[in-house]
């Protein structure tokens, strides 16, 4: 079953179990994790499941489309080169993904 | 059920839509400690509505998708959902407790009421709008019925050309359908954008291939053994269609309110804080009538907004109101509609403005246009042009606007331009 961590802007973490097949974003928001608003659902119309993602996962997750990137331009918080928005991060079976979630999303 | 008179029953919220998840998600945020029941008419458990005209009609998410929480939300955040429960009557008493009383004849007892019912599918009222085939599109059971229908209908026919119509248009024809739209005014979306986004549209999905009739007047639908099988006009011809997707607007679902005796007009009339007429009860979301929550809107105009960001943000307001707290509602709504490959975000209201400037003109799929009023932008309309869309709505939350020569040029970026703009705005519902 994968897994992720989701640390906030204060450092609090805490780690969900997740369905393969589901996104980063799917696993805060159905589970009630704060820190992830996405509002659109995961359509890409809202830029506010905004995270940063730990260096080491990186290289493990899907590669930005072109709507991904153009979005995280606009996002509340500026982006960094680890920035990525989770509800384009869909978990593999046996993912073990560590996230921080920003300051604000709106 | 067995009532201990002692225990508090806390907060009813009569709706499990997206606003009555958000209020009941909101309030536990704010650290609510008491009761809250979430009731629903529906045999599902809470979902996401947007992608049923769009995803999910084309089988590209299943229903597990669209639930909004897990089951062990729920639990852990003491929030009682109930199902297919439909409220038909509700005794209050001046304090502003009660009990609800549902179709099966169940009770549930409340301290507080929050009316989270939203809006019903405007029926269409034409001869022969009872055949087989004439089908809506609001709720799950309304997506579930079309998607059983569209794999044996080759023509759909919508009557609409709204958000709702375009995007249902768009995902059948996606399916390989031959797709009529007809829409009785004389544009699409014209009650939402401006006229240069509607004459994108209609291009737009005239060159996919679908047939948009406008100003067209609607004479009778027809059918054979019960079943539809086109709908006339008014020159006396039939476009033929195996099913009629209607998608003419909503009504909002005030009979609860107006039984309680709560002011109603064009929805469930409420305060900027979201408290409706008798002090008590909150309504929010697409069924509630409010103040304009735009800063520095004139403070007598009223507006009822059908949206998810509204559904959220409301829910904070509401929240804070159940607990004690007045924080006005002040935001800047915002809208999205995919409709094929385009995709439409929409920033601020542009109703009454007085100017608008083309950033993007469509010509490479891209749109953007400015809505100004008094020199203040407003509002815009973007098409496949999401940073400009953000830009817009993070520069209308922070009270700025962008000058409306330097705007227009599409290589400068929108947030690099903002400056700030009078009068000043009144700060934003706090959005913890």
């Amino acid at each position: 079953m994968p897994t992720v961590t989701f640390t906030d802007a204060q450092g609090g973490q805490r780690t969900v179990e997740a369905a393969a097949g589901d996104s980063v974003m799917e696993t805060a928001v159905r589970n009630g994790v704060p820190g992830i608003v996405a509002e659109c659902g995961g359509s890409l119309s809202c830029a506010t499941c905004h995270v940063f993602v730990a260096e080491d996962d990186l290289e493990t997750l899907p590669p930005m489309e072109e709507m991904e990137d153009e979005m995280l331009y606009g996002t509340s918080e500026d982006r960094r080169d680890n920035s990525r928005l989770s509800c384009q991060l869909k978990l593999a079976e046996g993912a073990d993904l560590h996230v921080t979630t920003p300051e604000t999303q709106v | 059920m067995a009532q201990d008179q002692t225990r508090s029953h806390g907060l009813l919220i009569i709706g499990a839509s997206q606003s009555g998840v958000a209020l009941a998600g909101s309030l536990r945020a704010l650290g609510y400690q008491d009761p809250i029941t979430l009731l629903g008419e529906e045999d599902h458990r809470p979902y996401q509505r947007p992608a049923l005209s769009k995803e999910f009609l084309q089988d590209k998410v299943d229903k597990e998708k669209l639930i909004f929480r897990a089951h062990q939300y729920w639990d852990d955040h003491r929030i009682e959902l109930v199902k297919g429960e439909r409220v038909e009557r509700i005794e209050k008493n001046p304090d502003g407790s009660g009990v609800a009383r549902s179709t099966t004849g169940a009770e549930f007892p409340f301290d507080r009421l929050a009316l989270t019912v939203g809006a019903r599918a405007r029926r269409l009222e034409l001869d022969g709008a009872d055949l087989g085939g004439v089908l809506y599109l609001r709720n799950a059971d309304d997506a579930l019925e079309l998607k059983a229908q569209l794999p044996s209908a080759e023509h759909l026919v919508v009557i609409g050309g709204g958000f709702i119509g375009l995007e249902a248009a768009a995902s059948a024809h996606a399916m390989g359908k031959a797709v009529t739209v007809l829409e009785v005014g004389p544009r699409l979306i014209g009650r939402a954008v401006g006229e240069e986004t509607s004459q994108f549209f209609l291009d737009a999905h005239r060159a996919a291939g679908i047939e948009v009739r406008l100003g067209v007047q609607l004479s009778r639908i027809v059918g054979e053994d019960g079943r539809v099988t086109g709908v006339e006009l008014g020159d006396g011809t039939v476009v033929p269609a195996d099913i009629v997707l209607v998608g003419i607007g909503v009504v909002p679902n005030t009979e609860l309110a107006e039984e309680l005796g709560l002011e109603c007009g064009n929805g469930i009339r409420v305060d900027e804080y979201a408290l409706a007429s008798d002090g008590h009860t909150v309504a929010i979301g697409d069924c509630a009538n409010m103040p304009n929550p735009i800063p520095g809107a004139p403070a007598d105009e009223r507006l009822r907004l059908e949206s998810v960001n509204n559904a959220v943000e409301h829910a904070k307001v509401a929240a804070y109101s159940l607990t004690g707290r007045r924080e006005e509602y002040r935001s800047i709504p915002w809208f999205w509609s995919n409709q094929g490959p385009y995709k439409l975000q929409i920033a601020g209201l542009s109703v009454g403005h007085d100017r608008t400037v083309v950033r993007r003109d469509g010509t490479d799929g891209k749109l953007c246009v400015l809505y100004y009023r008094d020199g203040r932008l407003i509002a815009a309309d973007c098409v496949n042009s999401g940073v400009d869309f953000l830009d817009v709505k993070a520069a209308l939350t922070k009270g700025l606007t962008v000058p409306a020569d330097d705007a227009a040029d599409p290589a400068r970026r929108l947030k690099e331009l903002a400056v700030s703009g009078a009068p000043e705005p009144l700060p934003a519902t706090p959005r913890s």
